[in-house]
């Protein structure tokens, strides 16, 4: 029994670290650099979806299936996604701010419909099965399988946080923050404001397409209906939760929103009646809603915001005086 | 190439006309672009559906239809009753949320943001209120009648086709003949200015929100009327909209709806071309060609 509730606490946080892998993802182009995206379901199902066709054996009702290793899936995944976000970007960010965001939002519904309807490519509404997991061959003890999933995801989150905060500190990080403090002073200096916000963009892009993948191997199955708008509010809820411009914060969020979200789901489906429970399910949505303004209303920094190097210099010069 | 395609498209334009040019007036008086503007059409149709309702129990007389159209007099009277609370509707969350963000000067960016998340709120509370199940305003079956060019309409058709150029003229005209449209075109060019000029810049975002609402509720009612009502009639629309706004150059009502009739024309064509699965595409296209060629659209200023 305590076996079967460690593999499925192994088997949450595992899913709840994709997410958190969206996250940093977001926090890249949201946080460090002020870009609105709400195409992220899009650049997540380009990532699951080449990273399927990549992996998956041959198959001949559908283009391709690759049999390549999952490593490699996985650095096409981030690969594809990086050059869309890219070509987004290159389009719209020297434009208005909103424009950027209204452009991901045609993304999103555009790689929907090609998910849906490039059935020699996608597999259509069925998607696409079959892609091969990570330790294939522990699956027949569950715990060590679930336990070897999330060492995976948390060794790959750990990678990107870290070099994450590297880049954050790096000259790189440092004109990004200064860019969105002040673009006219980080011009006077002679940075170029739109190549940096393209870079992240596109650094950001790319690892939400990582994340697809790793989402899409954990589970086996891909379809459209994963990457439906409600994955971008429930990243965007994680981010703004946790606390924009922190990568801890990013994860946190990731975690903790899953959380309750898994918790309401299962108190949804046990308490409410069979006929009501689409109702109820949406209840759930308004609460996501209500909740992502109400953060920005009210903690627009959200539980861990970002420190900003001023208070921390400040901090910094205080703390000996009042020894 | 059977020619009906630009009845469908003319129809299906004038509910993304009307729809954009809401957009564009957020867009250009209170400078952020509203996600939640869909939400705005699903709320028209589904308020003018119970008020509708609630009519028809009231007096069985107001159900039956109205000469050639498939509704009764319960539809326009539910319709002016709904255009009254969907505005009231867009005031209270303007009030609620996007004031509070005003007043503090908030970055244009977070009100996108907060729109986005009221626009899920909104659809999900529709789809929790009135379930996902699509709802009608009539059963009523009507027959095409043959307008020759081997065109074919309904009246109903028709008759969204004359609403939509009423209202389209009306609002034109109130944004420049009369002293709310120039006090509106003024806030729109230079806020600051206009409120030092002792322009109400409040009662202007008022009435922007006021005059986007009514015709997204205008744009809503048609749509449940042609097709059905569902919860994401609205977020279905978004997408052609913001590309309609952009199309016609942002703050141009006329440019609007022009755009909105060119977006409409284009995907009946495309559905009737390449098919009818790939129509949600055809805006996206014509955003990025846009944005490519003329970001600042067909009548906008160059910023």
């Amino acid at each position: 029994m305590t076996l079967d509730i460690l593999a499925y606490a192994a088997f949450f946080l595992s899913m709840a670290l994709t997410y958190a892998i969206i996250c940093l993802g977001l926090n890249v182009q949201w946080g460090m650099t002020g870009l609105f995206n709400v195409g992220i379901a899009a650049f997540v199902a380009v990532g699951a979806y080449t990273s399927a066709l990549l992996t998956t054996p041959p198959s001949p009702d559908r283009f391709g299936g690759f049999d390549l290793p999952i490593f490699v899936g996985w650095l096409g995944a981030a690969i594809t996604s990086g050059l869309l976000s890219w070509a987004v970007g290159a389009l719209t960010i020297r434009l208005r701010s909103d424009y950027l965001a209204i452009a991901t939002f045609g993304i999103a519904v555009t790689v929907q419909l090609c998910m849906l309807n490039l059935q020699p490519i996608t597999g259509g509404a069925f998607g696409i099965g079959f892609i091969p997991r990570p330790f294939a061959g522990l699956q027949e003890n569950a715990l060590l399988f679930s336990l070897a999933n999330f060492g995976v995801m948390a060794l790959v989150v750990l990678a990107l946080y870290l070099g994450l905060e590297h880049l954050a500190k790096s000259p790189w990080g440092r004109v990004l923050r200064a860019i969105r403090e002040d673009e006219m002073a980080a011009q006077a200096l002679g940075k170029r404001p739109i190549r940096f916000r393209l870079q992240a963009f596109s650094l950001g892009g790319a690892i939400m397409g990582l994340a697809g993948a790793a989402q899409a191997h954990f589970i086996g199955f891909i379809a459209p209906d994963n990457y439906m708008p409600i994955l971008t509010f429930q990243v965007w809820a994680m981010l703004i939760v946790g606390g924009s411009g922190n990568n801890r914060g990013a994860i946190a969020g990731a975690v903790l929103v899953w959380g309750l979200w898994a918790l309401s789901a299962a108190a949804v489906s046990s308490f409410v009646p069979a006929e009501q429970q689409a109702r109820a399910a949406s209840l759930q949505i308004v609460a996501i809603g209500v909740g992502l303004c109400l953060m920005l209303l009210w903690r627009p920094r959200g539980l861990f915001g970002e420190v900003s190097p001023l208070t921390r210099l400040k901090s910094l010069r205080r703390a000996p005086s009042k020894e | 190439m059977n020619p009906q395609f630009i009845m469908d498209g003319l129809i299906a334009g004038a509910i993304i006309g009307l729809g954009a040019v809401g957009v564009t007036l957020t867009y250009s008086i209170l400078r952020f672009s509203n996600f939640a503007h869909g939400e705005l059409l699903s709320w028209g149709a589904y308020l003018a559906l119970a008020v509708a309702g609630a009519l028809g129990t009231l007096s069985a007389g107001l159900t039956k239809p109205i000469a050639p159209f498939s509704f009764g007099w319960a539809l326009p009277l539910a319709a002016v009753i709904a255009i009254g609370l969907t505005g009231l509707l867009a005031l209270a969350v303007d009030a609620l949320l996007f004031s509070s963000f005003r007043r503090r000067g908030s970055a244009i960016i977070i009100m996108v943001m907060a729109s986005f998340g009221a626009s899920l709120a909104l659809r999900s509370l529709l789809e929790f209120l009135f379930t996902s199940r699509p709802a009608y305003f009539t059963k009523a079956l009507q027959i095409a009648m043959k307008l020759g060019g081997g065109l074919r309409a309904t009246p109903d058709q028709l008759l969204m086709l004359g609403v939509t150029l009423v209202s389209v003229v009306t609002v034109h005209l109130l944004m420049t003949r009369t002293d709310i449209g120039r006090a509106m075109r003024a806030v729109s060019e230079n806020p600051a200015l206009a409120s030092i000029a002792g322009i109400d810049v409040r009662r202007v975002i008022r009435t922007t929100w006021f005059l986007g609402a009514a015709l997204a509720c205008v744009a809503g009612i048609m749509s449940g009327l042609l097709i059905q009502i569902r919860p994401y009639i609205g977020h279905d629309l978004l997408l052609p909209l913001f590309a309609a706004a952009i199309l016609g150059g942002i703050g141009s009502v006329p440019g609007a709806m022009l755009a909105g009739l060119i977006i409409g024309l284009c995907e009946a064509l495309a559905v009737q071309a390449v098919g009818a699965e790939w129509r949600a595409a055809v805006s996206f296209v014509i955003l990025i060609a846009v944005l490519l060629v003329r970001p600042r659209g067909l009548f906008g200023k160059a910023s």
